[in-house]
């Protein structure tokens, strides 16, 4: 056992180390959830990609590096380190490709992968729906076959679509048999945010910025061509993410580590013993997530799957991204309140527990999947 | 990569197996009253199978294995004094049981009324001591003794020592955890209101999977430190193997309810032991503080 990285990972770690500390950008960038923001943010993602290092553990001919999920790791750590921006692309980047990579056709990956990598498309996720939150299920958006076309027409409401404000396409489940039980009869459907039938209508999360839309379907068709997996296997097709796909779905922990050093050089700046044990424990709380992630990886490699222990994952790292925020606030005193990093970071930390699933439905995840502790009886349907 | 090895993990599953069927629990309540019998044979055999060897002739890794077996099953005795602390500050494998006192962190003697071999590590010097007055702790099992020090032997890297009881200390705590919540979930689908298994209610569930949680972030934490056992690294796992193993004693009684509360049910071992271990070999303050500067250079 342990935690040495190779010669060929070393070299890696610093070439990335090197091109980053070239290329980050010295101010950060405004909000990718403006107008101006979301711009800045493509351009960066196309330097990265020139680069090729915006999709590193990609195959080379989806303009990645083929990179192991070590070098993955390595890269992240190096990349929230070096304060680089935040992903406009992640959603597509993160959630959609390991979903087309292991679902999709050749045509499929061969049209969508290389925009999605360069910035130029910008994906949106469409799962929630009004009646449709933590039970997701439940969702009543339909698509109805269309023969004479070779396709679907979708209609509905989705809600709380991530980036919908700003970006091309938008991804997400649609009932497409009607008679069949709550989780079979879905369908996984990829559109542009911007075909006839399409209203999207931006909604301003908590800081005020449209984070997220509201997206209405009124008879948008759909081809074939834009449906991944088989028609009434959705959520098979949308839930194999979940804990698989070479750890994609890992949210790397250079992020936090990353922060915790921040909040160590704030402690510096602005010492206050009645905080420090907080500081600490914000700390710690990254190293340990630090060194779990490590040993997901390892089991990773060794052919293991993520499964249920990815809810264990989610919670821990909401709730730390909480809490370091929280603590750095506390450490500005009266500052607290003003416009800050810190105070964006914050106020981002807050969706953590909420997005792609709550942390209470995670715990039931843990409880009965983990634990083995029955499950409860389920509510009347419908 | 970080994980145990095959050959960690066979040693885990045979101390585990040899600890389940030896009744552990009596043990520890025979020594408890003072009766020692069936611990020392105990600690006879765990020393055949190399335990208080490890700290000189094995790594970190396997002495974390041993320990949390030892937490696991409540094995009574100086473990963390003879097998962690003493081959490190004498610079050699303990023959027998022994125990030493390291003020002013660990104040008293562990067993020292049964040890072979008493010290006491105080002002860099490493003394051989006598036994003194016996007091009580909340753990039963664990007899502290006053001891006063008497003549200076020759002596290793004393800060080494403690660095690698608290690890040890730490594997106990996280065995000792894992064990409160695997007991816990048990009963938790056993146990029957209102018609149902306490643990199908959300209010459980949560309560259960928040302890899961907080184990699985102390345990790389644990082995992290073992694969470099620095100073901040052993503070980092004894504070959270302290805080997961409490919240496990905690959540573990409150899901077993009046039962828990009782001396006779075995839990009570268990929760008596972690109120105990969170304070013994510096305490959460002690090792926050420990970090803070080592992260800060700041007291």
């Amino acid at each position: 056992m342990d935690l040495e990285l190779s010669d060929s990972e070393l070299a890696f770690q610093a070439e990335a180390r090197a091109w980053l500390a070239e290329n980050v950008p010295a101010e950060p960038l405004p909000s990718l959830d403006t107008p101006e923001g979301f711009e800045l943010h493509r351009e960066w993602e196309a330097r990265l990609s020139a680069a090729r290092w915006s999709v590193v553990s990609w195959p080379e001919e989806y303009h990645g590096r083929g990179a192991s999920l070590v070098e993955w790791v390595v890269f992240e750590e190096e990349y929230y380190r070096a304060g680089a921006p935040l992903r406009v692309g992640q959603n597509g980047i993160f959630l959609l490709a390991p979903i087309i990579f292991e679902h999709g056709t050749k045509e499929q990956q061969d049209r969508f992968l290389p925009s999605m990598a360069t910035g130029e498309r910008v994906w949106a996720q469409c799962w929630s729906e009004p009646e449709a939150g933590s039970d997701l299920a439940s969702l009543k958006s339909t698509a109805r076959r269309d023969e004479a076309r070779g396709g679907w027409v979708l209609n509905g409401q989705k809600i709380w679509c991530s980036r919908a404000a700003l970006a091309h396409w938008g991804f997400g489940l649609f009932r497409s048999d009607p008679e069949a039980q709550k989780h079979a009869g879905l369908t996984y459907f990829l559109f542009p945010l911007d075909a006839e039938g399409v209203t999207v209508r931006p909604i301003a999360q908590l800081d005020g910025e449209a984070g997220f839309a509201e997206v209405f379907f009124d008879d948008v068709f759909v081809p074939d061509a834009d449906v991944l997996g088989a028609p009434g296997d959705g959520w098979r097709v949308a839930m194999s993410t979940a804990g698989n796909e070479r750890g994609l779905s890992l949210r790397s922990p250079g992020r936090f580590t990353a922060a915790a050093d921040r909040l160590l050089a704030l402690y510096d700046e602005r010492p206050d013993p009645r905080l420090a044990d907080r500081v600490v424990d914000a700390w710690l709380r990254a190293e340990a997530y630090r060194l779990y992630t490590w040993g997901t990886v390892t089991k990773l490699k060794d052919g293991g799957d993520v499964g249920a222990s990815g809810s264990v994952n989610k919670v821990w790292w909401s709730e730390l991204d909480v809490a370091l925020h929280e603590t750095a606030l506390d450490l500005l005193g009266p500052d607290a309140e003003l416009e800050s990093r810190w105070l964006d970071g914050y106020t981002f930390s807050l969706s953590g527990p909420i997005y792609a699933g709550t942390n209470e439905i995670q715990r039931n995840i843990v409880a009965e999947r983990i634990l083995g502790l029955p499950r409860e009886p389920k509510g009347t349907q419908k | 990569m970080f994980e145990l090895t095959t050959d960690q993990r066979d040693f885990a599953a045979s101390l585990d197996a040899l600890l389940s069927a030896a009744d552990t629990v009596a043990a520890a309540r025979a020594w408890a009253e003072g009766d020692h019998d069936p611990g020392l044979k105990l600690w006879q055999r765990l020393a055949e199978q190399g335990l208080t060897m490890l700290a000189t002739d094995a790594t970190p890794v396997e002495l974390c294995v041993a320990f949390e077996a030892l937490g696991r099953h409540a094995v009574p005795g100086p473990w963390v004094e003879a097998a962690a602390y003493l081959p490190v500050a004498l610079g050699r494998e303990v023959e027998g049981v022994a125990t030493v006192a390291v003020p002013p962190r660990v104040p008293l003697a562990l067993d020292a009324d049964v040890a072979d071999e008493v010290y006491v590590a105080a002002d860099g010097a490493l003394r051989t001591a006598t036994a003194g007055d016996r007091q009580v702790s909340v753990d039963r099992t664990r007899r502290l003794f006053t001891a006063a020090p008497g003549e200076a032997v020759e002596h290793g890297d004393l800060d080494a020592a403690y660095d690698l009881a608290v690890l040890a200390t730490a594997a106990q705590l996280l065995g000792a955890g894992e064990r409160v919540l695997a007991d816990s979930v048990a009963y938790a689908k056993q146990r029957r209101q209102f018609g149902r298994e306490i643990g199908s209610y959300q209010a459980i569930k949560h309560k259960l999977a928040d302890v899961r949680i907080a184990l699985d972030f102390a345990r790389p934490l644990v082995l992290g430190a073992a694969l470099e056992p620095t100073p901040r690294a052993v503070s980092a796992a004894k504070v959270a193997c302290s805080d997961a193993a409490y919240l496990a004693t905690r959540t573990g009684l409150q899901v077993h309810g009046a039962i828990g509360y009782t001396q006779e049910f075995d839990l009570s071992v268990w929760i008596t032991k972690v109120r105990a271990l969170v304070s013994a070999w510096g305490t959460t303050a002690d090792h926050r503080a420990r970090i803070l500067e080592s992260l800060t250079g700041r007291p």
